[in-house]
């Protein structure tokens, strides 16, 4: 008798729940098809066709568009915003928390919350759209100075890297030594925008640093390393600018060489000064290749300053730190912008200076690390 | 063996005197947690009353036609929720597809109304006090509407009530409380008038 409740019970769920699936599915097929949507990015520039249904967030990421988004859809991060011009629908209550009146006005939207159901027109900014993750090989690694290597990697081979020179890349080191973990840390990119399968970084030994330590002990040329990027919105302006000022202390110089390549190779006519902030003479690296650039391109005048230079050093130009070099030769900011990579310390003071002049916050750039 | 109540009756006594929040302490949590903007609020109520009256129907013809001739009563707990919960999915994505702007107003609750005790409350006390259809459906409309009405008026107070100065303990939930409690005994002022159980 027992046994015959239990039966019954078992089977009657399973026909219930059963059913309910059925129809769940069947309303679903029906009412959730809403067939093959174009999505349409940055004006035509990306076509791609999707199965609607699906938030755009996923429908994105299924495209190996990442949009960053930290809670997972959510809806409680408000990362994940995408400018949606066209056929996403009211502004929903969920998304209302996140977005600005300004942010409205853009046609923002939350992507995790906004359902894919017709054809639509995003705007996704191209530094998200070209986030890659590379598994490089290393095959070059220099000291350019006692503390500064280059290194300088392979792409996977058919893979391209389009990059803003300027730019930054995130460096993943793998567990070594007392490391246990894999930890990750930026760096700029200090080749050429126009070389697309090689990547050069410039990494100096920061005492105790776990990647740069990674970088200069463990890490040995033909391993793989993994990177992704590029990121960051340090890059040329130049827009209703003649000069640009350029100024860089240590491995800062990075973003800058790209820089000064990315203005040469676009034959943009700007004039370029760049003041190079070291201690000493063994701190000064890229000597040569910035004095040929001088001498091939009058647009660009190099100006490496000399904090401490050694007696032995017989050091003929400027002395002192960048600031004073700055303050004596830039007079004032009409039609220049500055671009700066180096130390908070010397970026700070520099900028001080900059601003005195009449630089303002819309023609100063600059990374810090 | 159904009783025999009016149900215009039924339809008011449960917005008012046996309003689910107020006298019966239903679907407590999205009533404190969604009541701090009126505008909110009013949309969650307009769900809540759809849905109740939607899942009650079912709920209604699922009881009189599967549980009972297959002599299942021990079942109902489990089928009743799952009828509910089947119900919302395909609700949302009924209100996504025809009505988009419907369902941007109160699609978002849909999930949180899934679990609401009122909704269950009420199909349990529609099968508890024996009401045939034409009582169920008042009663699951009244309870709708009453529940409705409770959250907005708490919502409109609340709004209120946030450019007041208050002890910092009465903040919040606190004081949430203690208006719910003053609003149900006014309401259980109109016991005279008509009453149900």
């Amino acid at each position: 008798m027992d046994f015959g409740v239990i039966i019954k019970a078992v089977i009657s769920l399973a026909l219930i729940s059963g059913a309910l699936s059925v129809i769940i599915s069947i309303s679903e097929s029906v009412l959730n098809n809403y067939g093959t949507c174009e999505l349409d990015i940055n004006n035509g520039s990306k076509v791609l066709s999707v199965k609607g249904g699906s938030s755009l967030l996923s429908s994105l990421a299924n495209e190996r568009i990442f949009i960053p988004s930290a809670c997972g859809g959510k809806a409680t991060c408000g990362l994940c915003k995408v400018a949606v011009l066209e056929g996403a629908g009211p502004l929903l209550l969920t998304e209302e928390p996140y977005i600005t009146q300004e942010e409205r006005a853009q046609h923002m939207r939350l992507s995790c919350q906004v359902k894919v159901k017709t054809n639509m027109k995003l705007l996704i900014p191209d530094e998200l759209f070209n986030i890659k993750e590379y598994i490089c090989e290393l095959v070059g690694m220099d000291d350019m100075t006692y503390d500064i290597k280059r290194l300088r990697m392979k792409l996977p081979l058919g893979e391209e890297i389009h990059f803003k020179a300027g730019q930054f890349m995130q460096f993943y080191t793998k567990p070594y030594g007392k490391v246990k973990e894999e930890v990750f840390r930026a760096y700029s990119i200090s080749s050429k925008a126009s070389e697309h399968d090689h990547l050069e970084l410039l990494i100096r030994l920061v005492p105790e640093g776990i990647c740069t330590t990674y970088v200069h002990t463990a890490l040995k040329v033909g391993d793989k390393v993994r990177l992704s990027g590029p990121y960051g919105d340090f890059y040329l302006r130049g827009e209703g600018c003649d000069e640009l000022i350029m100024i860089a202390g240590g491995s800062g110089l990075a973003p800058i060489r790209s820089l000064v390549y990315d203005v040469i190779e676009k034959g943009l006519p700007h004039k370029m000064r760049f003041f190079f902030g070291a201690n000493t003479l063994r701190d000064l690296y890229y000597m040569d290749e910035f004095a040929q650039i001088e001498k091939d391109y009058p647009q660009f005048t190099f100006i490496p300053c000399l904090a401490r230079p050694e007696p032995e050093d017989n050091w003929q130009g400027q002395t002192g730190f960048v600031t004073v070099a700055l303050e004596e030769q830039v007079d004032n900011a009409e039609k220049k912008e500055a671009y700066l990579c180096g130390s908070p310390g010397m970026l700070n003071a520099c900028i001080t200076i900059l601003k005195n002049k009449g630089f303002t916050d819309d023609t100063i750039f600059f990374d810090k690390f | 063996m159904a009783p025999n109540i009016n149900p215009l009756i039924i339809f008011l006594a449960s917005i008012i005197t046996s309003n689910m929040v107020l006298s019966n302490f239903l679907g407590m949590c999205s009533y404190l947690s969604v009541s701090s903007e009126y505008k909110t609020a009013n949309g969650l109520g307009m769900a809540v009353t759809l849905v109740l009256v939607l899942t009650t129907v079912l709920n209604w013809a699922v009881y009189t036609y599967v549980i009972l001739p297959l002599e299942i009563v021990y079942l109902q707990y489990i089928i009743f929720i799952m009828v509910i919960a089947a119900l919302v999915q395909i609700l949302e994505m009924g209100m996504d597809r025809y009505t988009p702007d419907l369902h941007a107003k109160l699609g978002i609750f849909l999930p949180l109304i899934t679990v609401n005790c009122a909704i269950l409350g009420v199909t349990l006390f529609m099968v508890i006090r024996h009401y045939n259809f034409i009582q169920s459906l008042l009663f699951a409309l009244g309870s709708g509407l009453g529940w409705w009405l409770a959250i907005n008026m708490l919502a409109a107070i609340r709004e209120k009530m946030a450019n007041v100065k208050l002890p910092p303990g009465l903040k919040g939930p606190g004081l949430s409380f203690i208006i719910t409690g003053i609003m149900a005994m006014a309401f259980i002022g109109f016991s005279g008038i008509f009453t149900i159980q």
